[in-house]
């Protein structure tokens, strides 16, 4: 089991490297580069400025050259300087990273959460008001915009209602004490953390929903019924541990999109994550910099991947190993 | 060694005559309905038998015709919506029940009556281990410590004839054959030596060697616990290895009930009769496996658009113009019962 592991992470590694050429040559597909954008900002300039920048960024070589150059600087952990903010890319992202996980993270474990409780308590009763409810309240997350619901909450609990701030991530001035300021950042994370948890919920509900219902009338079910276990304990560990393979194949899935997953909802509440990041740097023509998220996305999704393997392995033993 | 359950008593043998003391299990008048699309639909008209101490009483009908039901029912297990229970008494140690508490049920579940099914592939929990399975029904139960359960649990395997228990109480399900599968179904059921053992077509899905020992098994359990069995099945072959007495149902009736004896030699009701002329027998003569089975023509009633009158009746190959009306329940003897015209004709005659 530790080889197969092992020989997942080589895969994944290479994958990975797989990752970044494609990126690479994905990027020149668009039109114009980082002096272009500079170029068009500063309004206008003359060619031979264009050139002389270009040459010190080093587009002036050929594509090949340049991909091979900056492979062998990620493989030495170098993922290179930003044009725009003349910044190192690996600060950068680590600098806007915090905020993303925060929120992304939060919301998923809100979501799985509440979403499988919210799925087996309405398969327990299949025809009931709760059930109904969570089927419409489940089409209607699944089919909202992430940005719309974003601005409605933005508008009514920030606005009409002024319970939260509506943007950012910290007050200025910050609070002194250090729990005031962690209390400061959770107060900003409520409202952005509620929209992406409602626009996940959705989905974890209506699948451990789905999988609820469908497990409960399996022959299992029914002999621990017969055994005389009481209820809670034929739905908590006899159904529930079989429903929840799907959701942790979501939950897996969503994990890899923790990196980078939440632009909407950062754009919609400005908070300075990765999201934004990643959004002004393609504008901006800024490579570097995407094609660093890009591989932090990467990575984090194969992780991820190779995580939701194992908590399967652990959750169903007709999983022998991971290959 | 052989006990009083010996198949091939004589009617109205002294087992028959024994008290009501004796009697593990009595059904009295059970009925169950359906609710389809708000219309009640009746699966279950009116069982009633009782099961003895000691006794295997064979349930035995075609796909549909409640037998399965019934076993539900005895368990308060039906499905519902759209199930229910609409009449009747099931009575165990003076108890009703039909009318304990959901708690007391969930009580007796397991501990007075058992059950094992048709399907041993799918009957145990695929993430959990064996041990797991029968550890918690153990706990359930009695009051023992966690290591007192596991050996508990080894004792039980090796009582159901699994070789190296202490290995097999630690793998999954899946890494089973069907027959070990099956007798850890039955371990499990015996966890509390219950009073009544309800085997829902325990064979049907193993082949026929391993059925010949599970049956093996199940008489062997019966003879040391004094267990009853009610043992439901379509094939006249396991009724006839297993049981002392058999009923037989038909579209949710109790259309016959006797000793094995009296219903093998001596079928009172045209169905039953059909039902084993519809029997292959092994013969030595070659051409005998040439000529096609005798079969019961027609089909199962359609019970949402039930006929008044004998629910054989449309099939019935000796119906006559008075099997429009439903047919009375005629008492043959002690636990010998028909429904058919027929047999109120011969009585009268």
């Amino acid at each position: 089991m530790k080889l197969a592991i092992i020989q997942r992470i080589l895969l994944g590694f290479v994958l990975v490297i797989a990752v970044i050429v494609l990126n690479f040559f994905l990027l020149q597909a668009a039109p114009g580069d980082v002096v272009d954008a500079m170029l068009a900002e500063a309004g206008g300039g003359d060619p031979e400025l264009a050139a002389k920048l270009r040459a010190s960024y080093g587009l002036d070589q050929p594509v090949f050259i340049q991909m091979l150059k900056y492979l062998g600087q990620v493989l030495k952990g170098d993922l290179g300087y930003s044009f725009y903010y003349d910044e190192s890319v690996t600060e950068l992202i680590l600098g806007h990273l915090p905020t993303t996980l925060m929120l992304t993270l939060s919301a998923l474990v809100i979501a799985v959460v509440m979403g499988t409780l919210f799925g087996v308590y309405a398969a327990m009763k299949p025809k009931g008001f709760f059930s109904n409810f969570v089927t419409v309240f489940s089409l209607f997350g699944y089919a909202t915009p992430v940005f719309w619901l974003g601005m409605i909450i933005l508008l009514v609990f920030a606005l009409y209602i002024p319970l939260f701030p509506a943007y950012g991530i910290r007050s200025i001035p910050e609070p002194e004490h250090w729990f005031d300021r962690f209390l400061d950042i959770v107060n900003h994370l409520v409202l952005p953390t509620f929209t992406l948890a409602i626009l996940y919920l959705a989905n974890y509900s209506r699948i451990s929903r789905a999988s609820m219902l469908d497990v409960l009338g399996a022959d299992y079910i029914r002999t621990a019924r017969t055994k005389g276990l009481s209820e809670p304990k034929v739905i908590f560990k006899h159904a529930l541990k079989n429903a929840a393979l799907p959701v942790v194949t979501l939950a897996g899935l969503q994990l890899g999109q923790v990196f980078s997953g939440a632009v909407l909802v950062e754009t919609v509440f400005s908070l300075p994550g990765v999201g934004p990041l990643l959004y002004e740097s393609i504008v901006r023509r800024d490579y570097p910099v995407i094609l660093g998220v890009l591989f932090g996305a990467a990575v984090t999704t194969i992780v991820a991947n190779i995580i939701t393997d194992l908590i399967y392995q652990r959750m169903d033993p007709r999983i022998q190993s991971i290959t | 060694m052989i006990g009083p359950m010996k198949q091939d008593n004589p009617p109205n043998s002294a087992k028959q005559q024994t008290p009501q003391g004796n009697t593990a299990l009595k059904v009295d008048n059970l009925s169950v309905v359906f609710d389809v699309k708000g219309k009640p639909v009746t699966i279950l008209s009116d069982i009633t038998f009782s099961v003895e101490r000691g006794e295997t009483l064979g349930i035995i009908g075609e796909s549909g015709c409640g037998k399965s039901m019934t076993a539900l029912a005895l368990m308060r297990m039906i499905p519902s919506p759209p199930g229910r229970i609409a009449g009747g008494e099931v009575n165990l140690n003076s108890e009703n029940l039909l009318e304990v508490t959901k708690k007391r049920m969930s009580a007796v579940r397991g501990k007075e009556i058992s059950m094992i099914f048709q399907e041993p592939m799918t009957s145990l929990n695929p993430v959990y281990t064996v041990g797991n399975q029968l550890v918690e029904t153990i706990r359930r139960h009695k009051t023992v410590s966690a290591t007192e359960a596991q050996e508990e649990a080894v004792e039980l395997l090796r009582i159901v004839q699994i070789p190296a228990p202490e290995k097999r109480i630690k793998e999954y399900p899946h890494q089973l054959s069907g027959g070990m599968r099956q007798r850890i179904m039955i371990a499990m059921a015996l966890v509390c030596n219950p009073k009544v053992l309800i085997a829902d077509e325990p064979t049907t899905a193993l082949d026929v060697t391993v059925q010949a020992q599970i049956f093996d098994l199940l008489k062997d359990i019966q003879q040391k616990n004094g267990t009853s069995i009610i043992l439901i099945t379509h094939d006249f072959g396991a009724v006839s290895e297993m049981a002392d007495r058999v009923l037989v149902m038909y579209a949710g009736f109790k259309i016959e009930e006797g000793t094995l004896d009296e219903i093998r030699n001596h079928a009172a009701h045209p169905y039953t009769q059909g039902l084993l002329r519809s029997m292959p027998e092994l013969s030595t003569d070659h051409d005998a496996f040439r000529t096609p089975l005798p079969e019961i023509p027609g089909s199962v009633p359609d019970l949402i658009n039930r006929q008044p009158g004998c629910p054989f009746g449309p099939r019935c190959p000796s119906a006559t113009a008075k099997c429009h009306e439903m047919p009375p329940m005629v008492d043959l003897g002690a636990n010998r019962s028909v429904m058919c015209w027929l047999a109120v004709e011969e009585g009268a005659a």
